[in-house]
């Protein structure tokens, strides 16, 4: 009676055990990542895939074992195998142990470092375009360095509705500046240098598409910098929390074609 | 006092006995009640927060009458949804976790396991569970001052969290926020004392470190993790006390601008606090996962009948995680705007853990091979434990890696992955444990006709939510977000919010099959054997339910380790560990 019970629940166990492992499959092999943006990007999603390949395997196959074992040992009224050495037991484990030290530690330095260093330890381009993305409660305030590349001064001491970055009017490398609220504007095939700064919460600047992210901190100016390679408009989120309408502090990246974005420039300059 | 007249002395009132009691087994009791009783709070809150991402901005009359601010005819508000949000997770991982485990089980068997008769500090151990009660009801009171409950996120980041204007829920709400936390953490400073000084002190005779079953063994690490790790959070919330009220700037740079205004706060930076924060953020994780670590490995030998593998060598991964444990918490702030440098550390020290944590996965599988595999309710709940700890850790593997987790840090990968390991791990684990233990701490046995149900309800509904959102991470769906509708790249994952929800309300009530199985068997569950598991550990040595002081005049004597099964020339497949070699062969 009771022997055929557990005959019963392990294979049942078993078999969801096995159905599970599938739809996990299945679903990976599915695309769910945003279409691919930027230059750097290539090397994230080249890291995450090999996680996915990797760690897909490792649930088919302990699935697959765990699922088996269930099934096995749940028909047998003695048991099949005692343990007495514990080398036996040592070397099983750190086989297994070898094998994911390598798989995480191997995606870690092979893949994963060098793209990091990309992305933080290489300066950016010469002719990288300087963009300064200041966050509020609930938005995104852009500022272009205009044709001097040099941000005007700011303070918050000048804040004030009319000018919500506190741009000091006295400092002549500010005249050319250009400010835009929740667009970023940017040209294809060219890097843009972000430098981001917050006026009083922390958010984070989120690009899907761009696989970039870079939480913005009060009172810390951070720069980074990443190459859009197609042209299009791309979706800007916030990630980090920062009140109650963190879940509508949507921006814009518009990807323009050098051309267009010269006569964007322009046309900004002149209105 | 001799140990008999400390084994008889029941005390004789009812509030002395049972309200008041400073018996470990009651007190273990009383807390696994509370973590019940908060369970259904927190799993209350986030069955509203489903509601909600299921069917964005509906209007639930009925509900605006029980919450008339947050909402207010009937609609959720954006900040209510982060209050709940905020404290289903503080709830759920202090409140629930932390406390069935740690203050239920801890509790309830460390003397059992050991054969003490007591903790080593009862009175302590009585003020710890007395010390919760408060905490519990400020963090619930929190929902019904002005501006409601906290609603910064369980890790609560500044300035977000110490600025009073820059959310309704950080005005009174926070404050409270913190004082519940400063009670949790004295009541668990008090039991995490107790723990360590009762596993070192207070073992009978013959009980040798290397006897002890791995549930003591990782209630002692956790504990002493925890020891290392809740000061520094304790001062870190005393700091921001002082940021919210005393008009310091340990967390607030200057320059900061609210409501058409300049703070006056200059110095400090908010990043202090998340360091200080994810100091014992991350120790915790493993404070809440080692002890359902320990009770899973522990009850495997017990429903295959053969000795556990691989003991000695999961109890060094055990200091080997805990280690390791301390100096990985940079992982949880790659883009924080910290130097990308420590970053590279933070990742090739957060990999290292894959290694002890494989040994004691594969460890848990081949525990199976070869046994003779029972499956009462517990053994379904080992079962459930050693899925989630598979599959949830290998998350870990995109989000330790700096690489990956630029695209998937805050989004719902991160929530699903957390939910398979510190959600699913620890609840499966604390499942097979009730039932597994409940006849030793009621006399009765819980139905096990419910208790089959409920798993399988319960096991597959929880795998499918969880694994569902490690997708919409990859995705790109953001955390902590009230709605989904502004974003045109997330409106294809609709149909999933709704999915995910019906099997979130599957999950919730099914959970009420184990409360009424529980309550129900406490007064008409069928009578227990002394051993009813046929199991070796040393708290089926005492009767059942044990008694005041759990042994009668004599202190057991303990000869083996704890998973002597099937020994070869024993009499019987259960050799327990206080049968002396000269009965049968000891072979550990
Ligand atoms: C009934 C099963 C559960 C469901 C359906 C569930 C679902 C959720 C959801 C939807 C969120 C919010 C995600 C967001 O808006 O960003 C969340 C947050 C969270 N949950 Fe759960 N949860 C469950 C059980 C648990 C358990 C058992 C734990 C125990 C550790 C837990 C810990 C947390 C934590 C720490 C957070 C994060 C809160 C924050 O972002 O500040 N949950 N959960
Ligand atoms: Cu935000
Ligand atoms: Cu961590």
């Amino acid at each position: 009676m009771e022997a055929s019970t557990a005959r019963r629940v392990g294979s049942s166990l078993a078999i969801v055990i096995w159905l599970l492992a599938l739809g996990v499959v299945a679903l990976g092999l599915r695309r769910w990542m945003p279409p691919l943006a930027s230059e750097h990007g290539a090397g994230i999603d080249a890291m995450i895939r090999f996680s996915m390949s990797a760690v897909g395997s490792l649930i088919l196959i302990g699935h697959c074992v765990l699922g088996y074992f269930l099934w096995r040992f749940s028909r047998q009224d003695k048991i099949s195998f005692r343990l007495a050495g514990h080398h036996l037991e040592r070397r099983w484990s750190l086989v297994a142990a070898l094998l994911m030290a390598a798989i995480a530690e191997g995606g870690v330095l092979t893949l994963g470092l060098p793209v990091w260093a990309k992305v933080y330890d290489t300066e950016a381009p010469s002719n990288a375009l300087p963009i300064e993305v200041t966050t509020e409660q609930f938005a995104w305030n852009v500022r272009y360095a205009g044709p001097d590349g040099v941000f005007g001064r700011t303070s918050p001491k000048l804040i004030t509705l009319d000018n919500p970055l506190g741009v000091d009017a006295q400092d002549p490398a500010g005249k050319d500046d250009v400010i835009d609220l929740n667009v970023i504007r940017a040209e294809v095939n060219r890097a843009v240098k972000i430098r981001l700064r917050s006026k009083d919460v922390l958010h984070s600047f989120f690009l899907p598409n761009l696989r970039v992210k870079q939480d913005s901190v009060p009172g810390m100016t951070i720069e980074f910098w990443f190459v859009p390679n197609k042209t299009g408009t791309f979706e800007l989120a916030c990630a980090e929390l920062c009140g109650l309408g963190h879940y509508e502090m949507r921006g814009l990246l518009v990807v323009l074609t050098t051309e267009e974005f010269q006569k964007w420039l322009q046309e900004k300059k002149n209105g | 006092m001799g140990e008999m007249s400390r084994a008889v002395h029941e005390p004789p009132t009812f509030l002395r006995r049972y309200v008041f009691s400073t018996d470990h087994k009651v007190i273990g009791i009383q807390y696994l009640i509370t973590a019940m009783f908060m369970a259904i709070a927190g799993g209350g809150l986030v069955a509203l927060m489903r509601m909600q991402l299921a069917w964005p901005g509906t209007k639930w009359a009925w509900l605006g009458r029980i919450f008339p601010d947050g909402m207010e005819s009937g609609v959720m508000k954006p900040e209510f949804y982060l209050s709940l949000m905020t404290m289903h997770g503080t709830i759920m991982v202090f409140f629930v976790v932390s406390l069935g485990l740690l203050g239920g089980f801890g509790n309830f068997l460390i003397p059992l396991q050991i054969g003490a008769r007591d903790m080593a500090f009862p009175v302590l151990n009585m003020l710890s569970y007395w010390t919760i009660v408060p905490a519990c009801l400020v963090m619930l009171g929190s929902f019904w001052v002005e501006g409601g409950a906290a609603a910064a996120g369980w890790t609560a980041y500044p300035p977000l969290s110490a600025v009073r204007t820059a959310l309704p829920g950080s005005q009174w709400g926070q404050t409270l926020w913190i004082l519940g936390m400063a009670l949790f953490i004295a009541s668990f400073t008090m039991g995490g004392l107790n723990y360590v000084t009762t596993i070192f002190d207070q073992r009978t005779k013959g009980m040798s470190m290397m006897r002890m079953p791995l549930t003591i063994w990782t209630m002692f690490i956790a504990s002493a993790i925890g020891l290392l790790a809740f000061p520094p959070l304790l001062a870190a919330a005393v700091l921001l006390l002082f940021d919210r009220h005393g008009g310091t700037s340990f967390f607030l740079p200057s320059g900061l601008y609210f409501g058409n205004q300049l703070l006056p706060n200059s110095g400090g930076t908010p990043l202090l606090w998340q360091h200080l924060f994810w100091f014992l953020g991350h120790p915790e994780v493993y404070v809440l996962i080692l002890p359902a670590l320990g009770i899973t490995l522990d009850l495997l030998p017990v429903f295959t009948r053969k000795p556990l593998f691989g003991y000695r060598l999961t109890v060094y991964c055990l200091y080997a995680i805990a280690a390791l444990s301390m100096i990985v918490w940079g992982h949880h702030m790659y883009v924080s705007g910290m130097s990308p440098y420590v970053g590279e550390f933070f990742a090739i020290g957060t990999l290292a853990i894959t290694v002890p944590s494989t040994i004691i996965g594969v460890n848990m599988i081949a525990s199976l091979w070869g046994g003779t595999l029972r499956f009462p309710t517990p053994m379904l709940f080992v079962i459930g434990a050693i899925v989630f700890f598979g599959t949830g850790g290998f998350g870990g593997i995109f989000l330790g890696n700096a690489t990956s987790d630029i695209q998937l840090h805050d989004t719902y990968f991160v929530v699903g992955h957390f939910h398979l390991m510190i959600g699913g791990v620890t609840l499966m684990a604390m499942f097979a444990g009730v039932y597994y233990w409940f006849p030793k701490m009621f006399g009765r046995m819980m139905s096990e006709r419910l208790g089959k149900v409920h798993f399988w309800l319960t096991f597959p509904a929880f795998y499918a939510i969880f694994l569902a959102m490690h997708y919409q991470g990859l995705a790109g769906m953001p955390r902590r977000y009230y709605a989904f509708d502004k974003y045109e790249y997330l409106q294809w994952l609709q149909g999933s919010h709704l999915h995910v929800s019906l099997a979130a309300f599957l999950l919730f009530g099914a959970q009420f099959l184990f409360l009424y199985n529980f309550f129900r068997s406490v007064f008409r569950g069928r009578k227990a054997a002394d051993n009813p598991w046929n199991a070796a550990t040393l708290e089926w040595s005492s009767p059942t339910p044990a008694p005041h002081g759990n042994w009668g005049e004599h202190l057991p004597e303990v000869h083996r380790w704890p998973y002597d099964y099937s020994v070869p020339g024993a009499t019987g497949d259960c050799t327990p560990q206080t049968t002396p070699a000269s009965v049968a062969p000891v072979t550990f």
